[in-house]
């Protein structure tokens, strides 16, 4: 019984960065009909907002360790960050200890202009063209983006931890009856979820009772009507690519301290979302966040023992087991609509 | 019609140009009138040097190549010679090999099997390479041996760890100085024993290739030799980022003991979950839950963060060993890059030296004279104490470090200390050994 | 001539001829130059390209004619490399049953995940094709090991049976793939003044094959059949209504496809004896949808352009590193050598990836019609009779 809470938990974790990630993948999808392979790299470069500033934070200079020599001999010398000098050491250091839910502050606005350059400068060029056009230009693009970051940030991991207050676990068995330490569960991914379904709601609230968000919808729904009636939606369209930047970006924020981020990890969620998103169904937000929540409780079950001890490999393929068996029952996926990128 | 001197090297060194030429059939581009493939027949010989450049592990391959880089300037008698300096064996003189001065190519690996083939064929049938070195995965590594003795080359491995490459994979062109899975499981099953006991149960994570079935296999051996039990194995797939699915389990169970037979990415991802999820906070069976980790890398340590602490794991070499041999390679490496070397970066730079030197010593770069001149070389002032090449299966035989995660590190490179070296009589093992067992060595191949 | 409208039959014969004299135009500059790094003319290379231009003319079957997108044509070049080399293992070294058991490998697995896929179209298929091959890359890397050699790849061995061959070559090596007798990778050296070219007959082997294969796809452009698959493109909807099933078609179209994925997969494991997984693997699925679409989509000849220019790069630029970037620009002054260089560094070497990426980007958003529509604005600068070339390489503009 534990053991298949603590995967529902697992799942409601793992689904909630595939659901952000699908979620403005399906928001670029849907509104704007491109497919954005650059969107994995959102993701990735969002996390590295997290890395940038708390490498800004902890910039430092040298100071000379006395007595000490480093392994070539000389002098060793410690690196002391700017900001100490500045709040003094113990509120300096609880600063970079809070970089990553700082980044969040940061990762906004630099996404959101990133999501607009990106539209403005790329992607709008790129509407009326075939989705083979999109594919290979927002393919090309996230190379580059990865590259750049690999440039400046080498291919290792670079540990990012959460702030030392959300360090251990919360003792979830307690409060309902099993044994202490059986049901437990890291604070920061509890955050993590957390934070998810605020984004989540957000996003949905934004689109359903804005006049904003009326516009996308009709424009989502018929675009060359809602031009007639004398409405700019491509402007409303750069705001949503923003938008869902952002989304992307502030998922891989809040990613960092589970698993250190790296160039390529953006690549790594790209194939898994689009998988997501079609599964939820074309142009269907709710579809994009109930597959990613399925899939990810899902893909949690079989890494069990006791499944693969039945069936050998299950872990490998689940996801794409499942998405091949919900292609095959509904036609466009969990809440698809009909016509979209169906041909 | 010249029909003399028709390597793309020969043509090209030496100046020879007249006419036009039509060479007999011969494989990979050039056979020399030395009678193997790409017989260095100017006043140069070219290397290749085959590193991942690209993916997960190009960090590591970058630090392999300022190795070589380092070696090749070694060789040629610039620089303050390094090793050479403290190598047993005094062939070399800083002139090169055997008088000519050594040349590199490099090339992307991309950690990818079929990359890894392209680009060493190319380094030999375009550039004329005599042998090829390189890699930091087993995979590659396999590949490319086998490609190598294909093709009548010298294959001196990299960073590979699997049993297979000097097991069931093994080939005659192929050498490998880097440790095994085993002596890995040989190494760290009696220090653990000493700080955990020996009523142990232990629960696997495997990384689902390879690597890690020969890893676990081993770990599992060792540590089930010293009374240790396990309690569980589960395999996770290669493309696996977060782990939290696998680790839940094992609080579920009664393992006291985490065994995380990853490298790389994995290991990172998998490490730092395992600690988030507070198990090593655990008290399990009365006992204080432990995390080992088999291989370390310090390169992919750094990525663990804080996590690595106090954590147990086996490598092949650590720039803070006092060894007359490291000292001098960490003081050139450090000297010329500003950082010490890794270990991918120290079996690189000696592998290079160990082929240079044979080379001299048997007098030809003829790919059997090598294989020769290596089987069964004994030799020491490299950073591993007194090391054998063994002849049966091409592996090093040398002392093993044992580290741990480091409490307080004085630096960003200061992640691990030694808690002991093991000595090569506890990690040696018979060559056919059941875990090393099937495949066959082969005979040299000369090439063309 | 063969049954092809002069435009066709010229295209063949120009593409025959750059494919005959490759070992000349690949290396066009002397040994020992500066330049030479740039020569892509030695085997290994020029076997890939001819051996991914069938994947991708293959590939272009499937996705210029029906505008249908598989994400998962590397699973069938896979399977045929898997089912090649074993062949090798347990018949003989003779490459032709091994290349003959690749392409009915890969049409059959190819009929079955298309019998499936082909329930769904658009981007639907497209994930579905895309599930498919990474469920065989999972299984293959993982699971599957005792049939595919996982991680380390499927490899020849000494004690293979090869029970119609010797299992090892009298001086007690694996013996290596061949022709009847003619091994693949014999190869015979042209030496021409401060030039060599070197002729491989591994390379003319798979050319030929890339030959034949070329000259099919032809043959479908132009026949009913082919037209048929192009009206599904253009209009599945109308086709239904005219009391068509398109689905029997576009299978067909599928399987063919997933064929000459195999055959290029059966001539890979030919030229090398390996199979590994990572063939299969959704970037390798990606690269050939990169290739056809580089090329220009739907065109004849753009596919194979399209994956000559992909792998020039990843074998050629990732090989030039700082040191020769030195010896270029050794002529400068060592200030401004050092700057230039640090400008081109990001770009070669472990950046090739980078320049990659802006290649992508440059030509979609240059040249929407791919390569192809990059040589016809070029032809149309040498005047009339020039131009006409090139256009009759495409048959329609890209979608």
């Amino acid at each position: 019984m534990d053991a298949i809470i603590l995967q529902i938990l697992n799942g409601l974790d793992k689904g909630s960065a595939y659901a952000l990630i699908a979620l403005g993948l399906t928001l670029i999808f849907g509104t704007l009909g491109v497919v954005n392979f650059a969107h994995g790299a959102l993701f990735m470069i969002g996390a590295f907002c997290a890395v940038t500033l708390s490498r800004l934070l902890s910039l430092s200079h040298k100071v000379e360790v006395p007595g000490a020599v480093d392994f070539l001999g000389n002098p060793q010398m410690r690196d002391v960050p700017y900001i100490y000098d500045i709040f003094g050491e113990s509120l300096g250091a609880g600063i970079i200890d809070w970089a990553v839910p700082l980044s969040i502050l940061f990762a906004i606005p630099v996404m959101i202009l990133i999501g607009v350059i990106m539209e403005r400068g790329l992607i709008k060029h790129f509407y009326k063209r075939p989705h083979a056009d999109q594919i290979l230009v927002t393919f090309g693009l996230a190379i580059v983006l990865q590259e750049i970051i690999k440039y400046y940030y080498g291919a290792n991991p670079i540990p990012t931890p959460a702030p030392s207050a959300f360090v251990g676990s919360f003792d979830f068995g307690a409060l309902v009856g099993f044994e202490p330490g059986t049901i437990i569960y890291p604070y920061w991914r509890l955050v993590y979820f957390a934070f998810a379904a605020v984004i989540i709601g957000a996003v949905f609230a934004f689109l359903q009772f804005t006049t904003f968000g009326m516009v996308v919808r009709a424009g989502m729904a018929d675009r060359e009507t809602v031009g007639l009636l004398g409405i700019n939606i491509d402007k409303r369209f750069t705001i949503m690519f923003g938008l869902a930047a952002a989304v992307a970006g502030l998922a891989g924020v809040m990613y960092t301290p589970i698993n250190s981020p790296n160039y390529h990890m953006g690549m790594d969620f790209l194939v898994l979302s689009f998988v997501v998103v079609v599964v939820g169904g074309m142009g269907s937000l709710p579809g994009a966040v109930l597959a990613g929540f399925l899939l990810g409780i899902l893909e949690s079950f079989a890494s069990m023992r006791e499944v693969i001890a039945i069936i050998p490999g299950i872990n490998q393929v689940i996801i794409y087991l499942v998405a091949i068996i919900i292609l095959l029952t509904r036609p466009r996926g969990l809440m698809g609509r009909k016509g979209v990128m169906e041909d | 019609m010249s029909k003399g001197n028709l390597t793309r090297r020969g043509v090209l060194k030496t100046g020879a140009v007249a006419g036009a030429g039509l060479a007999l059939p011969t494989y990979l581009s050039a056979a020399g009138h030395e009678g193997f493939t790409n017989a260095p027949t100017g006043s140069t010989v070219t290397l290749g040097f085959n590193v991942p450049q690209s993916g997960p592990y190009a960090d590591e391959g970058a630090d392999e190549l300022r190795a070589y880089e380092l070696a090749v300037e070694h060789l040629n008698g610039e620089g303050d010679g390094g090793m050479l300096n403290t190598f047993s064996s005094k062939a070399l003189d800083g002139t090169g090999i055997l008088g000519k001065k050594v040349e590199y190519v490099t090339g992307d690996t991309q950690t990818k099997s079929d990359a890894a083939r392209a680009s060493a064929k190319s380094m030999i049938e375009k550039d004329g390479a005599v042998m090829i070195t390189g890699g930091s995965s087993s995979g590659v590594a396999v590949a490319v041996q086998a490609l190598c003795q294909e093709a009548g080359v010298i294959f001196m491995a990299g960073l590979t760890h699997s049993n297979d490459t000097t097991g069931k994979d093994k080939r005659a062109n192929g050498f490998r100085h880097f440790f095994n899975s085993y002596m890995s499981g040989a190494a760290l099953a009696p220090v653990l024993a000493a700080n955990y006991g020996t009523d142990r149960k232990a629960y696997h994570l495997t990384a689902d290739y390879n690597w890690g079935y020969t890893t676990e296999e081993a770990v599992k051996s060792s540590t089930e030799a010293m009374g240790w039990e396990t309690v569980g194995t589960v395999l996770t797939p290669l493309t696996q980022t977060d782990f939290s699915s696998y680790i839940t389990p094992v609080l579920q169970s009664d393992a006291d003991v985490l065994v995380l037979n990853h490298y790389g990415g994995n290991m990172v991802n998998s490490l730092t979950n395992a600690v988030q999820f507070g198990l090593r906070d655990r008290i399990v069976n009365g006992k204080q839950f432990e995390i080992v980790v088999p291989l370390y890398s310090r390169l992919m340590a750094k990525g663990a963060g804080a996590n690595v602490k106090g954590i147990f794991g086996s490598t092949n070499w650590h720039w803070s060993l006092q060894d007359e041999g490291s000292k001098a390679f960490v003081q050139s490496f450090g000297t010329k890059y500003g950082f010490p070397p890794s270990q991918a970066a120290h079996t690189c730079y000696v592998q290079a030296l160990l082929y240079a030197d044979a080379v001299q010593r048997a007098g030809s770069f003829a790919p059997c004279a090598v294989v020769e001149a290596l089987e069964g070389f004994e030799f020491d002032g490299m950073g591993n104490g007194p090391t054998l090449y063994r002849a049966e299966d091409h592996q090093c035989f040398k002392d093993v470090l044992v580290v741990k995660g480091k409490e307080n590190p004085s630096s960003e490179f200061d992640l691990l200390e030694i808690v002991e070296v093991t000595p090569v009589d506890q990690v040696t093992y018979a060559p056919d050994h059941p875990q090393f067992a099937g495949g066959a060595l082969g005979t040299c191949n000369n090439g063309a | 001539m063969f049954g092809l409208d002069k435009k066709d039959a010229s295209l063949l014969l120009i593409v025959a001829v750059l494919v005959a004299f490759a070992p000349f135009f690949l290396n066009p500059f002397p040994e020992g130059s500066a330049m030479a790094q740039f020569n892509a003319g030695y085997p290994d290379l020029m076997q890939r390209f001819v051996i991914f231009g069938i994947f991708a003319i293959g590939f272009n079957i499937l996705f210029g004619l029906t505008g249908y997108l598989s994400f998962g044509h590397a699973a069938f070049l896979g399977v045929g490399s898997y089912a090649a080399v074993w062949m090798f293992k347990l018949l003989s070294m003779n490459v032709v049953p091994a290349i003959v058991l690749a392409v009915i490998t890969a049409g059959v697995f190819a009929l079955i995940i298309g019998y499936v896929s082909l329930r769904r179209s658009g981007i639907y298929f497209s994930i579905l094709t895309l599930a498919f091959a990474q469920m065989s890359f999972a299984l293959a890397y993982s699971v599957l090991t005792p049939i595919t050699g996982g991680e380390t790849g499927l490899q020849l061995a000494l004690d293979d049976p090869r029970i119609f061959g010797a299992a090892t070559t009298a001086e007690g090596n694996i013996p290596v793939p061949g022709f009847f007798g003619l091994e693949m990778r014999d190869s015979t050296e042209l030496v021409f003044g401060n030039w060599v070219f070197t002729f491989n007959v591994g390379y003319y082997f798979a050319a030929i094959i890339m030959l034949i294969s070329f000259y099919l796809s032809i043959r479908i452009f132009r026949s009913p059949f082919g037209m048929m698959l192009r009206a599904i493109k253009s209009n599945q909807q109308r086709l239904n209504y005219t009391g068509l099933n398109p689905r029997p078609y576009t299978l067909a179209a599928f399987v063919i496809s997933g064929m000459y994925a195999g055959l290029a997969g059966g001539l890979m494991a030919s030229m090398d004896p390996l199979a590994g997984a990572e063939r299969m693997f959704w970037t390798a699925s990606g690269e050939v949808v990169l290739m056809t679409i580089l090329g220009g989509v739907g065109t004849l000849i753009g596919p194979v352009l399209g994956a000559g220019l992909i792998k020039y790069m990843e074998n050629i630029i990732s090989k030039i590193n700082s040191d020769i970037l030195h010896s270029w620009f050794a002529f400068l002054p060592d200030g401004l050598e050092d700057v230039v260089v640090t400008l081109i560094y990001p770009f070669i070497g472990k950046g090739w990836h980078l320049t990659l990426g802006i290649v992508f980007m440059l030509v979609v958003i240059f040249l929407p019609g791919g390569l192809v529509q990059g040589g016809q604005k070029i032809a149309a600068l040498f005047g009339r009779k020039k131009a006409k070339e090139p256009k009759n390489a495409t048959t329609e503009p890209a979608e």
